[in-house]
Formats: structure tokens, sequence, C-alpha cells
């Protein structure tokens, strides 16, 4: 057991004090918000603990970073992070974040929202972002359904699969997200499931310390809506099921990876290129077009 | 403060009123523009992306009007001072994110030249239909400011006024242009920077842990702060507290809304600016705004030449609507004339506010181009009757 500086209080099962019980995430969190509305066992908290501990680890200067979240059940992730954290419209939080980093270049904005948020009402801003290699980290909390609004069918539902309007099972085709941003121009692209949380943390320290557009995926469990409509069990028991079919290869071509009815699930980093960002090809672009005439807008002079 | 002079390009020009709208928002410190071309108004941004390299601003086309408008709120809460121009179908693909702007309270204009509906329309003519859009286009209880520019100059002037009234009352201005404006060619003249008054956003700078992004008790406006500088903001549609914090019940959904409504409502004599000529002793007030103020001169001038005692007043603000004046007026005058291109709707602002003491004409038109100035005059006569 540690505090939270990270020395060892004791190696025995000793509870400390209460005062010197504190969150890891201490600091991180807006902890006089909690109880927080997601339901245990629920896989949007492990995936904010992956970007904490990402965070931490990519050294970032905290005050720089902002994150801005769709509508959703992860869409409610911003709300309890003590960074600047904005809570947008659903579908909205790329180009909500699109306008933050242009107002201030200085941020590195994160979007942390839904697999319906991003992909079905934001699946053009998603691509546009990719696209112009907007400096974002996009990470997508891919829980197979709607949850926020009940359990319906959406653009990652795997064919086969139960949702509350597709109550015979799913028949449209999902997308694959990985190949989606891939395809659209991402320079960073990674899946994981929310077991793999210390490669959530990796992957989401090494997409922040990379300007231009990175994405990760992270299948996460819905335990209230989409396992227990398909009668795949527990929280926990949807962590074994990743265990046992969640195949990590770095190498996959993201064409082949889609995502079947509790299927193999293949994971890792599948793309980690490097190219100017929006911004950088701009004021380059300008600069070389205009001469010393170019003004670069680098945050707005309110003097 | 005094406009910086960087984005002031002083002199007589002849432009049209969408070039002269983007150079207003330069002048007023515009420094960042999100967009999506359409019919009539695509000129503001064409000319702002021609300007911006030069002036150290930030312009970017996004893939639609529903990400121009969010991407405006978030780069306000970045620090700059932001705008969107669209028209019509794009206004209507705004709405849901200019209510996020309210309900955020984001200081920043948004241009709509008007063109007929519904749906496609009338793409390159005139209208005045979305009056009624401006101020209830989003879902929910709020209020916000609209103006109406008459000629190329005010859409140059009234610009900067935009943006000093959006970060006076940090609420989203409407500036509703309509395409006649946007596209008739007139003498502008932009003063010395030095002449051009800016509303600076006010900052709060103090201790972090006291910072509250909202304020709600009826006694002013909450300062800002951008995201960047350690206030660990949270910022959200939601129904919230003035720490911005979501509180999902019907105490705090009453402070936050009466508080949207009452910040505009209850000042809406300082936002208010009205232009008011031969009032005193008129029998009929003709009432308008934009391009058809300046139709209804002419039939104006034709009635006072019959000896009819015709006053005028036109809406620079249509929102938040001049009611009080409007009650005032009502029982001193036989009737109220409103020609509109539109099937009517201010003219229904005039008649409440009226409250059957004078009579309310509407002079509709459903939009293509302006009235004739024999339809107003008609109208008149008739209201002295
Ligand atoms: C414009 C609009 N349409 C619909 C909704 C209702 N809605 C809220 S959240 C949501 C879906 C959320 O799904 P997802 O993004 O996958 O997030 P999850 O709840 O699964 O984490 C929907 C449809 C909304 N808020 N706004
Ligand atoms: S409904 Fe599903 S996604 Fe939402 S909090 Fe509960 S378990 Fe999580
Ligand atoms: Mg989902």
């Amino acid at each position: 057991m540690s505090n939270s500086k990270g020395q060892i209080l004791s190696n025995k099962l000793e509870i400390p004090k209460s005062d010197e019980l504190k969150h890891p995430m201490e600091g991180y969190l807006r902890e006089e918000r909690f109880p927080h509305i997601w339901c245990s066992t629920c896989g949007i908290g492990t995936v904010l603990t992956g970007f904490i501990t990402g965070l931490q680890k990519s050294g970032l200067d905290r005050e720089k970073v902002a994150v801005v979240s769709g509508i959703g059940c992860s869409g409610r992730a911003a709300g309890y992070l003590r960074l600047d954290s904005f809570h947008s419209t659903h579908g909205r939080a790329i180009p909500f974040a699109t306008g933050l980093a242009l107002g201030n270049p200085e941020l590195k904005v994160v979007v942390i929202s839904g697999d319906g948020d991003i992909a079905a009402i934001g699946g053009n801003h998603f691509i546009h972002a990719a696209r112009r290699n907007m400096n974002l980290t996009v990470i997508c909390i891919n829980n197979f359904n709607y949850a926020m609004t009940g359990g319906q069918a959406g653009p990652t539902t795997p064919e086969e699969a139960n949702a509350s309007t597709a109550p015979f099972g799913c028949y449209e085709y999902p997308f694959n997200l990985p190949f989606l941003a891939e395809s659209s121009g991402a320079i960073y692209v990674a899946r994981w499931t929310s077991l793999h949380i210390r490669r959530v943390s990796n992957s989401i320290s090494e997409a922040l310390l990379k300007p231009g557009f990175s994405f990760i995926e992270v299948i996460a469990p819905c335990p209230t809506l989409y396992a227990r409509r398909n009668r795949l069990g527990s929280g926990l028991d949807l962590m074994k099921f990743y265990h046992d079919s969640a195949i990590i290869d770095h190498n996959a071509d993201t064409r082949d990876i889609d995502i079947g009815y509790q299927d193999r699930i293949t994971i890792g980093k599948f793309v980690d290129k490097d190219k100017p960002t929006f911004l950088e090809n701009k004021d380059n672009f300008l600069k070389k077009k205009l001469g010393d005439k170019f003004i670069q807008y680098t945050g707005q002079n309110w003097e | 403060m005094k406009a910086d002079p960087i984005g002031v390009a002083t002199g007589s020009h002849y432009i049209d009123g969408d070039h002269a709208c983007a150079e207003g928002a330069i002048a007023a410190g515009c420094r960042f523009l999100a967009g999506y071309p359409i019919t009539p108004s695509t000129e503001v941004a064409e000319r702002v992306a021609e300007r911006f390299p030069f002036v150290g601003g930030q312009f970017i086309q996004m893939e639609d009007e529903l990400a121009s408008m969010a991407a405006v709120s978030g780069a306000v809460w970045g620090g700059a001072k932001s705008m969107t121009v669209t028209s019509g179908p794009g206004f209507s693909l705004m709405m849901e994110n200019l209510g996020l702007a309210t309900m955020m309270e984001v200081p920043c204009v948004l241009v709509n030249v008007q063109r007929g509906g519904p749906s496609t329309g009338l793409p390159t003519l005139t209208g005045q239909a979305d009056m009624m859009q401006a101020r209830w286009g989003s879902h929910g209880d709020y209020e916000l400011i609209s103006i109406c520019p008459n000629s190329p100059q005010e859409c140059f002037d009234l610009t900067i006024e935009a943006f000093n009234l959006s970060e006076k009352w940090r609420v989203p201005v409407m500036f509703m242009m309509d395409e006649c404006v946007g596209h008739m060619i007139e003498k502008v003249v932009i003063p010395e920077a030095d002449k051009i008054e800016i509303t600076p956003r006010e900052f709060y700078k103090g201790d972090k842990e006291k910072y509250r992004p909202f304020r709600f008790d009826g006694k002013g406006i909450a300062p800002m702060v951008k995201a960047g500088d350690g206030y660990f903001i949270h910022i959200t549609g939601l129904t919230h507290d003035e720490r911005g914090y979501p509180v999902i019940n019907e105490q705090a959904q009453d402070k936050n809304v009466r508080h949207l409504v009452d910040k505009i409502l209850k000042n809406e004599d300082k936002i208010r600016i009205i232009e008011e000529d031969q009032i005193d002793g008129a029998d009929v007030v003709v009432v308008s705004y934009g391009i058809t103020s300046r139709v209804a001169l002419k039939a104006v001038e034709l009635a006072r030449k019959k000896g009819i005692k015709v006053g005028i007043m036109r809406l620079i603000t249509v929102w938040p609507f001049p009611e009080s004046r409007i009650r005032e007026l009502a029982p001193k005058v036989k009737a109220f004339v409103v020609p509109e291109i539109n099937l009517g709707q201010i003219c229904l602002e005039v008649e409440r506010c009226a409250q059957g003491k004078a009579k309310t004409t509407l002079v509709s038109h459903a939009g293509g181009w302006v009235h004739d100035p024999a339809d107003i005059l008609k109208a008149i006569e008739e209201g002295v009757k």
C-alpha cells in the first residue's frame, strides 16, 4: 500500500488513518462531485483512471491540457476531471475541441466520449478532424451501444447483438473504428479493452505527446445494458471474456480488425507516424506564401 | 479600450454589406471564424479568410454548420473573440449549438445573411423570415440579442456593436442581415482605430479557489477565464450552478434559466438601439428593421406629403424587443404599420405589446425582393382612418 507520493506505507495490509487515506488520483478528480453517475463495474471509470495515469506519465503540464466530452455515459468523463473540462453537445465534442485547440494553441486538447457520440452523430467531425490532422487526442469508449439513453443499437453494435432498438438482434454492419481513423488520416491509432489498463494508460501518454490527431478506442463493458440484454454476465465476466478473446497484434492491418459479436477482438497499436498538424501546415504554408506579412495567431491579444 | 489598428482598414471603401461586416468583425478584434459556405453570406467568410493571415487571425472552414457553431464556443473558451457566418439552412443547423453557447454564456457573434426560406427556398434572394428563429430557434427558454443593419456602413458599425454587446452581456449576438443589405454596394467609411470603442472581455485574475464561471444572483455577469489559465473550470450545457457543475433539479433550473433570461430582459433598456423620427403627435408609426426600413422611408415620405402624421420607429436591436416603448406609444397612436419580408413575425410582437390600444397592420412580403412602397403607403392610409 502506498500513499499519494508513492511511498510504501506498509507491506502488510494495514488500513492507514483516515487523514492518510487518499485517492491515488487525488487532485485529478472533482471529488466534490462524487458519487459519480456510473454503474458499478462499468468500464468508463477504468478508462478515466487510464487517462489520468497516462496524463501523469506524459509529464505534460496539466494546466495546458483540456478535456472535451460529448453527451452519453462516457460523455460524463469531462465532468469528473480536475482539468479545464467541457461537456458539449451530443456529437460535437470534436468540433468544440477543434475550436478550443485553435483558440488557444498552447493547449493539448483531449476528447473523451462514447461510440455513439464519436462515430454516429459525430462521425463526420471525426473523419474531418483526422483528415486535417487537428492536434487532438480522441479516446472513444466503445461499449457497443447507446448506454445513456437505455441501450439502443449504435454504429459499433456487432451484428447479432441485441439492443433495445434491435430487439431481435442487430442486422447492420458496424464500423471498424481504427480502420476509419487510419483511412481518414490519424497519425496514431490504437485499440485496447478496459482490461488492458496499463496499455491503455501507456498508449494515452504516448498519444498525448504526439502532435496531431491520435485515436484510441477502448472496448469497455456496459454491464447494465449491453451485457444484461445479451446475457453476457457481470462486468467481471466481460473482463474474463476480454482476457480470453483479445489478441494483441500491433502489426494487424486495420482493414482486418472488425469486431464480431462475442468474437475475437484484435487490439494493439496499429498506426504511429508523424505528419505536420493542421496548425503547423497552416502557419508554415502561409509564412512561405506571404513572407513577413504573415502574422501567426498565438492566442487572442486582449491588450 | 480602443480597436487594435492592425485590424482597422481606415478609409473610404465601396464595398457590399458582407464585406463591411467582415471588416467590422476584424476591426472589433475578432480573431476566430469557423464557418461553412452558404449563399448569400459566403463573402463574409471569404473576406475574413483573406484578411486574417495579415492580422493574426484563425480561420477555419468546418465540415458543416453544426461544427462551426460548436467550434465558436470552443474557441471562446480558448480565449478568442469569435464568430460564425451563415444563412437559412445553416442557421437551422446551428440552433442546437447556439443553445450550448447560450447556456455556457459564450460571447460571440453569429451572422445570418437572411434569404428566402423555408428549406433551400430562395438561395440568392432576400428575406427576413428568420427573425423568430433568431429568438426561439434553439429549444428551451433563453434570451439573446439580435441586431438588424440596413446598409453596408451599418454592417461595419453594428458588427462592432454586436461584439461589444456580446462581451458585455456574455451572450451570443445574432447579426441579422439580409441578402439585400449583404450584397448592396455603398460607401463605407472606416474610422481610425482610436475612434473605435471596443468592449474588452472581462477576465478574472483572482484567487483560483474562489473563481466562479457563472453568477446567478442578478447582480452582474461573471467574468471569464480561458482554458489554460490554470483555473480548472468545468463548463457544461447541462443545467448548472455558479461553479459550472451540473445540478439536475427544479431549483437549479430556476436559477440558471431565469438568469439567462433576466440578464437580457431586465436590461432591455440598456441594450436597446432604436431610431425614432416624428413619433410625437403621430397617428401612425411604421415599425421596421433591416432593408425594409429603407423602403418604409419612401412610403413615409409619400404619406407625409399627403399630410398624414407618420412616425418612424426603426429597430436596430430587434431582440430583446423594445416592449416598454411600444406599450408607451400604443395609447397615443391609431396604428402601427409593420412591413417585413415575411408573412408576419415582428408584427406579432408589436401587436402583443400594443395590447389592443392601437391597431397593428402587417405589410407582408413572402421574400425574393423588397416591398413596393405603395403597399406600405396603403397600410399607413388605412391606419389613420
Ligand atoms: C442531438 C441529440 N440527440 C440525441 C440525444 C440523446 N442521447 C444522449 S446520449 C446518446 C447516446 C450515447 O451513446 P454513446 O455516445 O455511445 O455513449 P454511452 O452512453 O454509450 O457511453 C443519445 C442518443 C442527445 N443528447 N442529443
Ligand atoms: S449504463 Fe452502462 S455505460 Fe452507462 S454507466 Fe451504466 S454500465 Fe456504464
Ligand atoms: Mg456507447
